[in-house]
């Protein structure tokens, strides 16, 4: 069994607030093995952004609690001074954003910005870097790349500012490249070219890459483990064939439930989600998701359910026996 | 250029009847200017160039494109919040093209809108009741039971709490906003509601809620809906028919079934192979066109076919130097390209596969029970199928 290259042990990460202890992320533990992409499904609020924000160490709020461990390569992240912290990031783990826009400065060309990400972390002259910077560019299918190295972001497209960023956060040959949500602000066609760029990218450069999605879709075709996030925890996880084939979470057949699909054969009425996510102060007693849920019974009500391995890698946190969820995933969920 | 874009297929009873809109070459121009007191006229943003459609009443309409296709701005042209550079926009038999006045707001009655985003369609400080009695404000009318009444009864409708008739928009989260949109949308009664981009901003529990609020509401007043999104998989769910627009033309219309099982035109192949489908067998081993580069702009469109530059079966100089018309496919849809796709090229393979990877889960299951059954033991390598 290899080492994993990133091993998160029961993160917790709790913003106080005048409201009450926002719990973002509730004691989670999951890995990520080299050259395997995971991705991280959830629900807006569900704690996928903040946990992955406070293995890159950007969690910066003086009030934050942060427990847990984050081990990288052997070394606990959440222990290192912030001053080397910045020598991991960008070098050994890199993130790209959501929107490619806010992410990138408008007043810089976009070949000095990708330029001095190198030159923070590298000991290279301007013009060297602007070289990389450009051959970066090639890489990830931009034409004319020492054109485009010239111009400002604003005279980029949106899938061209996206690989951009790809660029960017690739030039210093990261062991995990974390990105957040890459395509939702994209149109499916350039959502394509950008998750097969980010599958090519993996196999050229040997990266862990970390999806963190709400579209189910997305994540089927490109990620070899997911997690089900729901409130701050995880709800299940395991393979891609676990989760769309043999899904024991209620939540997780909900998400399924809810989806739109092309595939359809005749028009079907969706399955929503009852309800709406919990506030994460004031989260449901027992399973979080136990007020939305359609089988949940006493127990649900008053104990937390915790992550329990079912086969293999296949994990799952919910209280029903194996036996009930087999019999209802059959029965109400497969048969649809 | 007046192709007849019926479905018979899908509107079966709609035939005989007229439609509730009817567009005739509408184009929308917007002008680009330069210099600030000598305005000189420079070029023209081609967003719509030469649409023609019908809608029926009672059915649903979808319109799907890339970013920057036109949709949104024909959505506003048909609302009349754009006025057409040319065409005809004719509602409910009347030309409403140059309304305007007391004449077009009598008209609006009958057509409202859903926004994308349900947090700057609301205004922040006012109340959800003020909301959506303002539709009654505006028209003057009073409806029966006074407007509180009406109100109440509204957000009982579309899923929300009549007491919470005095809240502001920050305390609902964004299902629930969009919801009030729906609401303020339904006050008058309206018989065409054009739907803009109205669940893109929602997760996917919330969108599969508020679209099957759609629908009930649909049968139930017997709405019309123009449904603009860029979800191929929303529009093909909620739609009868399905238009798919790229750079200001129709490209291609049908219903969403034979768009999905035969798509003729390039572009809708490939707008089909790029929507990710939530199953991984699937998925890996669906065919994919995948087009090179973006859309060109709308400024100086592409000579011909707008699509020659991207299509991967373009053909020259014929694709360069005409410009296909919309005619009818032996399909039943109508389609503008000079060379077609062949039937079936998306999706048939797709669908043999998908017979075989059922049956193939369905083998790896009955093993796993088996083995769970005959060992009794706890499973160590219960899933052997799962890297197939």
């Amino acid at each position: 069994m290899p080492e994993p290259l990133l091993q998160v042990n029961d993160l917790k990460v709790h913003f106080p607030t005048d409201d009450g202890l926002v719990k973002a992320v509730d004691g989670i533990s999951f890995q990520v093995m080299p050259g395997e992409t995971l991705g991280v499904v959830g629900e807006s609020g569900s704690g996928k952004s903040v946990s992955f924000l406070t293995v890159m160490g950007l969690i910066t709020s003086k009030q934050a609690i942060i427990e847990g461990e984050v081990i990288f390569k052997g070394q606990d992240l959440l222990q290192v001074p912030v001053d080397e912290m910045r020598n991991v990031r960008g070098d050994k783990i890199s993130m790209i954003f959501q929107d490619p826009m806010t992410s990138l400065h408008p007043f810089y060309k976009v070949g000095a910005q990708i330029g001095e990400a190198i030159r923070a972390h590298q000991k290279v002259s301007k013009r060297e870097a602007l070289d990389q910077a450009v051959e970066m560019l090639q890489r990830v299918g931009i034409p004319k790349p020492e054109e485009r190295a010239n111009q400002y972001p604003h005279e980029f497209s949106g899938g061209m500012r996206q690989r951009a960023m790809i660029a960017m956060a690739l030039s210093l040959n990261p062991d995990l490249l974390i990105a957040d949500e890459p395509t939702t602000a994209l149109d499916v066609t350039v959502q394509a070219q950008i998750l097969d760029l980010i599958d090519r990218l993996r196999e050229e450069f040997n990266a862990s890459i970390v999806i963190i999605t709400h579209d189910l879709g997305v994540v089927a075709e490109h990620c070899d483990h997911l997690q089900v996030m729901y409130a701050g925890k995880i709800a299940e996880t395991g393979t891609s064939d676990d989760i769309y084939y043999r899904p024991h979470h209620p939540y997780a057949w909900g998400l399924l439930g809810s989806i739109t699909r092309l595939d359809e054969e005749e028009k079907e009425r969706l399955r929503p989600i009852k309800g709406l996510p919990p506030s994460l102060i004031f989260v449901p007693p027992g399973c979080s998701f136990n007020p939305r849920c359609p089988y949940a019974f006493d127990r649900c009500k008053v104990d937390v359910p915790e992550l329990l391995p079912i086969d293999g890698q296949h994990a799952v946190a919910c209280h029903l026996s194996l036996a009930d969820k087999e019999r209802i995933f059959a029965e109400e969920v497969a048969a649809r | 250029m007046s192709v007849s874009v019926t479905e018979p297929a899908a509107t079966p009873t709609e035939e005989s009847r007229t439609p509730l809109v009817k567009l005739t070459g509408v184009k929308k121009y917007f002008p680009i200017t330069r210099g600030i007191i000598f305005q000189k006229k420079i070029g023209n943003v081609h967003a719509v160039d030469g649409v023609d459609l019908e809608i029926y009443p009672g059915e649903t309409v979808g319109l799907v494109g890339e970013t920057g296709c036109g949709k949104s701005t024909l959505a506003r042209v048909i609302m009349r919040l754009f006025d057409a550079t040319d065409g005809e926009i004719i509602f409910d038999g009347q030309d409403i093209t140059k309304l305007k006045g007391r004449e077009l707001r009598a008209i609006r009655r009958n057509m409202q809108m859903i926004f994308q985003d349900p947090f700057a369609s609301l205004n922040p400080r006012r109340t959800v009741g003020s909301i959506i009695s303002e539709p009654f404000r505006l028209h003057g009318t009073i409806p029966r039971g006074g407007i509180k009444a009406e109100v109440q009864q509204l957000m009982e409708l579309v899923g929300l709490n009549p007491e919470h008739y005095n809240r502001y928009p920050h305390e609902f989260s964004g299902g629930q906003r969009q919801r009030i949109g729906v609401a303020r949308s339904l006050a008058l009664r309206p018989r065409l509601i054009v739907c803009d981009e109205p669940v893109s901003a929602l997760d996917v529990s919330i969108q599969a809620q508020i679209l099957n609020l759609l629908e009930d509401l649909q049968a139930e007043f017997n709405l019309t809906y123009l449904f603009i999104a860029h979800d191929l998989s929303v529009v093909k769910h909620v739609s009868d028919r399905v238009a798919v627009m790229y750079l200001g033309k129709i490209a291609e219309m049908a219903s969403g079934d034979t768009l999905y099982r035969n798509p003729k035109h390039p572009y809708t192949g490939a707008l089909l192979s790029a929507v990710p489908i939530p199953d991984p067998y699937l998925a890996a081993h669906k065919k994919r066109i995948i087009l090179e580069g973006d859309v060109p702009s709308p400024i100086d469109p592409p000579s011909g076919c707008r699509f020659h530059p991207r299509c991967p079966n373009a053909q020259f100089p014929t694709c360069k130097e005409d410009e296909p018309e919309l005619l009818a496919a032996h399909t039943g849809q109508i389609v503008a390209c000079h060379f077609p796709l062949p039937d079936r090229a998306v999706i048939d393979e797709a669908a043999t596969e998908q017979a075989a990877a059922e049956a193939e889960q369905a083998a790896t299951e009955q093993v796993a029970t088996e083995q769970v059954a005959t060992e009794q033991a706890p499973a160590t390598e219960v899933a052997p199928g799962s890297d197939g």
